[in-house]
Formats: C-alpha cells, structure tokens, sequence
C-alpha cells in the first residue's frame, strides 16, 4: 500500500507501483488537468510538484511518489488567482492550452528558486516544456509579469 | 465544454434552448455552402442562436477549438451584431450535424465562410426583438432599437429585456435578409477589439477538457498495436503474455484497412485494460506477426533520389504562359537549383484520443476533431450503420494541424466499443502519433530560371515532385490534386512573360495528410529561396527585387492562371490575387524590421520572404545570429500581414506568433524518415520541435488595417518561415540552403 498527498489530501494507492504518478492522477483521481504528452520526460505536459520541485509525472513511479506531496495544476490556487496564472490570463497566453497546466507548473518552480529570473533562467527552466502552438514569446512575458521584473 | 455530459442529438438543443427560448434558424448560410453540405437535399433550419427567457443568449460554437480562438471570435460576431451583452453570452459547442454547414476546421476559413451566417444570425435576431417589442407597446417597430440586451422605445424611453422578448419575438416572422440592417463599422461593439478567450481561464487552471480528458459510465482503456508498414496485414498474435498483465482484460482484432485508405482505423490488435497504463504494458507484452505488404521496401535516402531524379524530368504542365522553351535556348545565363523537403509529423501535444460507445446501434463519441461531421461519416462506414446515428461531441483539442480532422482513431474506438459492448477510450502514445500519422509530404523541387543582364528573370520553370494527398482517396494517384497545386504554385505572383510551372509523378508508401499551410510550404521554400538565391547573383537588394518581381500592381487572372475561385459555384473570385497588396506586405515587413539599415555579414543576417496562402498576404523578415560553432539563434521576425477584415487582433497577432515557431520547428530540425516501410522517428528526441530557446525570441506582427474580404490567419504564416531563415543564414554565413531541415547543413 503506498501512501501519499495530493493537493493536500491524503491518498492510498494498491496498484501497481510501477505505475507512473501520470496515469493515477488522470485515471484514478481523474484529476485531468495534468496532461499526457510524450511518456518520456521530453515535453513537459505532466509537470507537477513533488515535494516543491518540479517533476514529470509520467516518469515518477507510484513508487517514488510514496510518502510524498504533489501538487498538481488543480491544487495551484483555490480560484485561478496564483501570480502565475493571473500573469498568464494577462498575457493571454493559452492557444490550445495543452500544454500551459505544466509550463505553469514548471514558472512557478522557477519563480521559486529564482524569484528574478532572466532571460537565461527562463531558458533553462522552460526548454524542457513544449508548446507546439508556439506561445513561448508570451510564456516569457508572463513569467517576467509575475516576477515584477520589466520585458 | 468544462462538463461532458452524455446527451442524444435530440436532448442536445433540447437541452440547450428549454421552452420559450427564441431559437433561430441556421438557414442564413450562403446557399454555396449549404448546397454542398446538403448533397443537393432540402436544407434543414436548425438551432444557430438563441435567447432564453431569463434573458442568457446561447450561441452554438460548430467549429472546433484548437487555439486559434475561434470558439470565441464567431460567437462573438453574432454577438456583436445582436448588441448582446456578452456577460449574458454562453456558448454551446455543437455537435457534429450538416445543419450548421463544414464543420471541418480546417483550411483556414472558419472566418471568411461564417462570417456573415453569424452577423446576419444575431442581426436577425436583433431585428425580431424589436419586431416584438413594438407589437408589444403598440408603436412601430422604426421607434424601438436593441441596444445592449435591452429594447428601447425611443420617445418615451421604455426598455424591455431581450430574456422578456425571447418568447414573444419567436413568433415573429423571421426576416429576410434584405430588411436586416447590419451594423456599420463605427457601431461594432466586439469586432475589433480583444475580447478574452472564453476557455482561457479554464486552460490556466486545467479545467479545460480534451478528447483525452473524456470518460463515460463503464469505459474501458485500449491500447492498439498497428501494422509497422502501411497496407500491412495481421498474420498472428500471441497475447498469453499480455493477458497477465494486472488490470488487462482482453484482446481484440481490428480488421485492416482496404485502399483507397481514407480516414480507416488502420487494424490491429487492441489491448484492453481497466486504465491507460495497464493497457500499455499489456501492449508491450504482445507478440504480433506481420505481412508487411507491398511497402515494406520504402527507405526515405532511395525515395529522395528517385523524387530528386523525377523533378530533373519533364511534368506535368499545370500553368504555362509565353514560350519558356525558347526564352532559355536564347538565354545568356541560366540559374538551376534543386530543392528538398522532408516528410514531418502534425505532433500535436495531445496525440489523438477518443471516447466511443455503441450501444442498442447507436454511437456516442466524444473526440478532440476537427470536423465532427467525418466522424459521423468514418464510425459510420465502419460499423455498418447510417451516420444520423453517430452522435460525436466534440471537445477541446490539444493542437490539430490538420491531423485531427482524419478521424481514423476515433473509428478505432468505435470498432471496439462493438466489438466488446463497452465504451472504449483510445489514446495514442506519442510514438504511435509520430509513426502512423498522415504525413506531410515529401517533396523534391527543381527550378530554372534565365535572367537579363541585370539579373530579372526572362523565363522561369519550376517542377515540384510529390506524393499526393489525393492517394489516401484515390491510391492510384500519382499526380497532386488541384488544390495542392494552387497552394503557392500555380499562383506563383511573379511579372514574368515566360513562365510555367509542372508537376511531376510520385507514389506514395505511407498516409499523406494535410499540415498546416500543406504544399504551400515546400513551394513557398523553393519559390523563396531561388528568388534570394537570384537576387544574390544579380547582387541586388532582395526587396527591391522581389518588388521587381511582383511587377506593376496588378490583379492576377486566377481563372486562367491559377486555381479556381474558392467556393464552387462563385462566379466572380471573391479573392483576386492583388500583386499590389503582395508588395505592400513586404514593404511594410522591411520598414518595421529597419531592413534598409540591417547590414549582414560576420554571423549576422536578415531575409525575407513573401507567400500568399489561404487568401492572406504575408512577408517575414527574419533576423539569426550564427555563433563560431554554428550555434544559430533566431532573435527577431517582423511579419506583415493582410488577411483582409479582421475580428480579433490579438488572436491574429497569437496566430502568427505561433506560425513563426512552427515554421522555425519545419526549417531547423523537422525531418521523419522512413527504413523498411516504417516510420523511424518515435518520440521528441528524435522528431524534435522548436523549444523556448530555439524559437524565435521575439516575433513582431504588423497587421495592415484593411476592409478587404476576411481571409485566413491560422496557416498563412507558416510558409515564409523556413525560407526566410534560410535567406537570413545565407545572408550571415554564405551557406545556401537547399535541403531542409537545416540542421542537416553545418553552418561553421
């Protein structure tokens, strides 16, 4: 039996315990605001928080996530009013959206570790987050909004 | 769309108007789209907008969203139009159903074929509630005027809601086109301005709901192992392994496909399970053997020569004009190139899914598509029953590209769902996406051209060799179909007396399918890079020789050199291809990017290139910076654009934002190839797309204000991508690229 937190409830898993944290989120919690994207770790869609840090989802074991807290894109903010997030209905930033529940989970883990970030961070935070719609000029601009620092 | 619910067709506006709600008629589609839609049968009115009594204005969405904002931008027309407020707007995505005309979204032209349906929707509206509330005060209808949700009586300043109307101005007679007064530009209460998205709160806080976020009652998870080789056949499966895998529960056989292949499920073997993972692990446990069929042999290297070989050969002529022949045997200098263009994949960030069930002869899906109505079509022809029967809902769409408007895995679903009794979810893995896609084309271009002594081309051939998208519909086919060739290459805008243009002969060894902007991408990259490539041996500035080019403004006869007015049945071509606005777009990319004063040379270079596709003109000018190591790095696109009348400027800007990143995936690192008839690549780190640090770092779009027929915005700029940045690495290194990706060129 492995037991963890998700948004701050507690949780029991008995399945297998290779199963990735992706697949219990979406299928069992039906907590689908957490995307498929690659299986991976390539795209980034499955970001979510393990202990504070950002991970892909679909490469974390139930097994790993034992004894742990995730949080996931519905647990962000009680109403959609996270800086990130209101920075990215700002921007207007979603296209299809897909991907935006881990781009914004992968900027606030950045925004965390390093509050200003620059151009550079960003880059190296986000590289691993794609966007086939190809908003990264406004995912910039959000982050930059949400951290107070100037385009 | 944040609830799925699980309704019949009927319950559908049943349940989205309720009693004495004003419910109007769609029969205000142009009668050149509904006469195609209908095949020739009767035209039934159906629910487009209306009112309920508590005063909500309902408007059906029937185009899918997939980011462009389209769920948004038509309602709010219709909305515009009625003088709704649009707090008391909600929108109904539609279901698949002819009524509401094409609902495939595709071929940018959900704005210049709906919109004015949608204006004249809530014009007509508008008109019956005043109707109503004249009657009701007893005053003629000249006195009263809709105004933002209410009907005023001008002289004595009553209002009435349009909720009190609504039941009221139903038993008004609907208007004639002919009495409605539509709004003149100064009163637009929406177009024009930046309304948000209606899903964009939803798509920050992951409420938003795709095809794969969909579940039914009972549904079961599969996973399907397809035939590696296209035209494949199942010889034996062995699923002892996969059967113990925890929470399998069966397998299934899907026949395979017969050509022409169409939108068929491909065949296979489904592994069902009780989630999406175990259903994969299960899948890997199956020993499959395979009839590779007649395309086993397919290797990408040997089919480039044989493409390359072909366009070096005499075509097909699709457009001729003057006597090319004899320009060249005359001619003091002649400029040949070859160009090549890979096979890509859509990738789409969510991979096609779908949740299907038959039950009692009767289908309910729920599919991230582009056009529902080919669901309705394809589950029907698989199942054997009529498609009045396929209900298909239709969700978010994580990104489409074309590829979701094939809805070959939601017949998948659908097949097992009967098979089994249970409905089914498909999802494709993104390795299934990358190897069973509706690839776009591969393409081989040759191009001559003989030039004056200042370098302006006399005479001009260019040959593109393809296979077809026609095959998937027709697998004989070898040659492209009409419409291919009118995508940036039989309308090659050039003042040229000796011109033609050919097409040579290509069969086709995998699923060809549309992506966005389709075969303007490779003709738009060899059209744009020879140009440069001439302007370079004459020494001249590229925008003044592609203005040169374009000629004196003039408006193209496109009946006799081109493709055919867009709509059938349009006598006049709503869209002349103006030379004109052609130079406008690129003057107007060249002053905003300060071309005149950008000098190139020692790692630095700008390029332009100039396309019209899906009746909108757009110039890019693209700015790369290449590091000793050839590290390239793109910091700047200035894009112009002329898509006619436009709705939302920052969806347009969104729009081409987005085209320049896909456009920059195409040139620098696109390629899927094929070794022994299959697909080679299988996930992002060897079919990679343009990341944060590799797009551009800043795209500018510079929208030219215009009262011309609306166009399309979703793939226009996409074409002038790759050859600008190619252009602009030449312009930067000396290295000419002919072959893409680029990533295959060493630029240090």
């Amino acid at each position: 039996m492995i037991q963890l937190k998700v948004n701050g409830s507690n949780r029991r898993f008995d399945g297998d315990p290779e199963m990735p944290l992706l697949w219990y989120l979406r299928d069992l919690l039906e907590l689908t605001g957490t995307k498929f994207g690659c299986g991976a770790g390539l795209c980034g869609a499955c970001t979510v928080h393990l202990d504070g840090s950002a991970v892909r989802s679909c490469q974390t074991t139930m097994q790993a996530a034992g004894g742990k807290n995730i949080l996931t894109i519905e647990g962000l903010s009680a109403s959609g009013d996270h800086p990130v997030q209101k920075a990215w209905m700002q921007a207007n930033v979603p296209q299809c959206g897909y991907c935006q529940s881990g781009q914004i989970m992968q900027a606030v883990a950045l925004l965390k570790t390093k509050p200003k970030p620059t151009d550079h961070d960003i880059d190296e935070a986000m590289q691993g987050n794609i966007c086939r719609c190809g908003t990264y000029q406004r995912i910039r601009q959000a982050i930059k909004t949400a951290a107070g620092v100037t385009a | 769309m944040s609830n799925i619910q699980n309704v019949s067709r009927r319950g559908f506006l049943e349940g989205v108007f309720g009693a004495g709600a004003l419910v109007l008629g769609a029969r205000f589609l142009p009668e050149s789209l509904t006469a195609a839609e209908t095949d020739g049968a009767a035209f039934h009115p159906s629910a487009y907008l209306g009112i309920q009594p508590d005063g909500t204005v309902i408007i059906i969405a029937h185009r899918s969203e997939m980011g462009t904002g389209i769920r948004t931008v038509l309602p709010m027309t219709a909305a515009d139009e009625l003088d709704a407020d649009w707090k008391k707007v909600r929108i109904e995505q539609a279901i698949g159903d002819p009524k509401y005309g094409s609902q495939n979204t595709d071929g940018s032209c959900s704005i210049s074929n709906f919109l004015d349906p949608l204006r004249e929707a809530g014009a007509t509206a508008r008109l019956m509630l005043e109707r109503a509330a004249a009657s009701k005060w007893g005053v003629p209808a000249s006195e009263c005027r809709a105004q933002f949700h209410q009907v005023i009586h001008s002289s004595t300043g009553r209002k009435l809601g349009y909720g009190e109307l609504a039941s009221l101005a139903a038993q008004q007679p609907v208007p004639k086109k002919e009495e409605l007064r539509m709004k003149t530009p100064a009163e637009y209460r929406y177009i024009g301005k930046d309304v948000p998205m209606v899903d964009r709160d939803d798509l920050c806080t992951g409420k938003g709901k795709f095809g794969i976020d969909a579940k039914m009652p009972g549904m079961v998870y599969a996973s399907i192992e397809r035939p590696p080789v296209l035209g494949g056949k199942l010889k034996s499966f062995d699923d002892a392994e996969a059967r113990k895998v925890r929470g399998v529960q069966q397998t299934v056989v899907i026949e395979h496909m017969k050509p022409p292949y169409g939108y068929q499920a491909l065949g296979g073997v489904a592994v069902i399970a009780d989630n999406t993972w175990a259903a994969s692990q299960g899948r890997k446990k199956l020993k499959a053997e395979w009839d590779l069929g007649p395309n086993a042999s397919y290797e990408s290297g040997a089919y480039k020569t044989l493409l390359m070989e072909t366009a070096r050969k005499p075509g097909k002529v699709v457009r001729t004009a003057g006597d090319v022949d004899a320009a060249f045997a005359g001619a003091a200098k002649i400029h040949e190139a070859d160009y090549y263009v890979p096979m890509l994949a859509h990738a789409p960030m969510e991979p096609p899914a779908a949740v299907v069930e038959f039950k009692d002869g009767k289908v309910i899906a729920y599919a991230a598509t582009q056009d529902p109505q080919a669901v309705q079509e394809t589950v029907a022809a698989a199942l054997g029953i009529d498609k009045t029967a396929v209900i298909c809902h239709v969700t978010l769409l994580g990104g489409g590209f074309g590829r979701k408007s094939k809805p070959d895995y939601v017949a998948e679903a659908a097949i097992l769902s009967k098979k089994i009794g249970k409905p089914v979810k498909v999802t494709w893995s993104r390795e299934e996406d990358l190897k069973f896609d509706y690839y776009h084309s591969v393409a081989a271009m040759y191009m001559k051209a003989a030039v004056d002594e200042k370098g302006k081309p006399v005479a001009w051939l260019q040959r593109s060799v393809f296979p077809s998208i026609g095959a998937m519909f027709a697998d004989d086919a070898v040659y492209a179909a009409p419409f291919e060739m009118g995508m940036g290459w039989v309308d090659v805008p050039y003042d040229i007396p000796n011109l033609r243009a050919e097409n040579g002969p290509a069969k086709h060894h995998v699923r060809i399918g549309w992506l966005r902007s389709v075969s303007n991408i490779y003709h738009a990259f060899g059209v744009q890079t020879f140009t440069d490539e001439l302007a370079a041996a004459a020494n001249r500035d590229r925008v003044e020789y592609m203005l040169e080019l374009l000629g004196p403004s003039r408006t193209m006869n496109m009946k006799e050199d081109g493709p055919h007015p867009v709509k059938a049945g349009d006598k006049v071509d709503p869209y002349p291809l103006d030379t004109g606005r052609m130079k406008r777009v690129i003057e107007v990319a060249a002053e905003q990017s300060g071309w005149a004063k950008n000098k190139s040379g020692k790692g630095h270079g700008w390029g332009i290139a100039a396309h019209r596709s899906f009746n909108t003109y757009v110039a890019s000018v693209v700015a790369v910076e290449v590091g000793d190591r050839g590290q390239l790095r793109i910091s700047r696109v200035d894009t112009a654009v002329d898509a006619g009348l436009t709705i939302h400027p920052d969806r347009v800007r969104a729009q081409f934002e987005g085209a320049s990143v896909f456009g920059t995936s195409i040139a620098l690192m696109g390629e899927i190839t094929a070794a022994d008839g299959k697909i080679v690549q299988s996930n992002f780190n060897n079919y990679p797309v343009s990341r944060m640090p590799e797009a551009p770092y800043v795209t500018h779009v510079h929208v030219i204000p215009s009262t011309a027929a609306p166009a399309g915005v979703g793939e226009p700029g996409v074409p002038p991508m790759a050859p600008a940045i190619c252009n602009a690495v030449f312009a930067a290194t000396g290295k000419r690229i002919r072959e893409l990706p680029l990533k295959r060129t060493k630029l240090a």
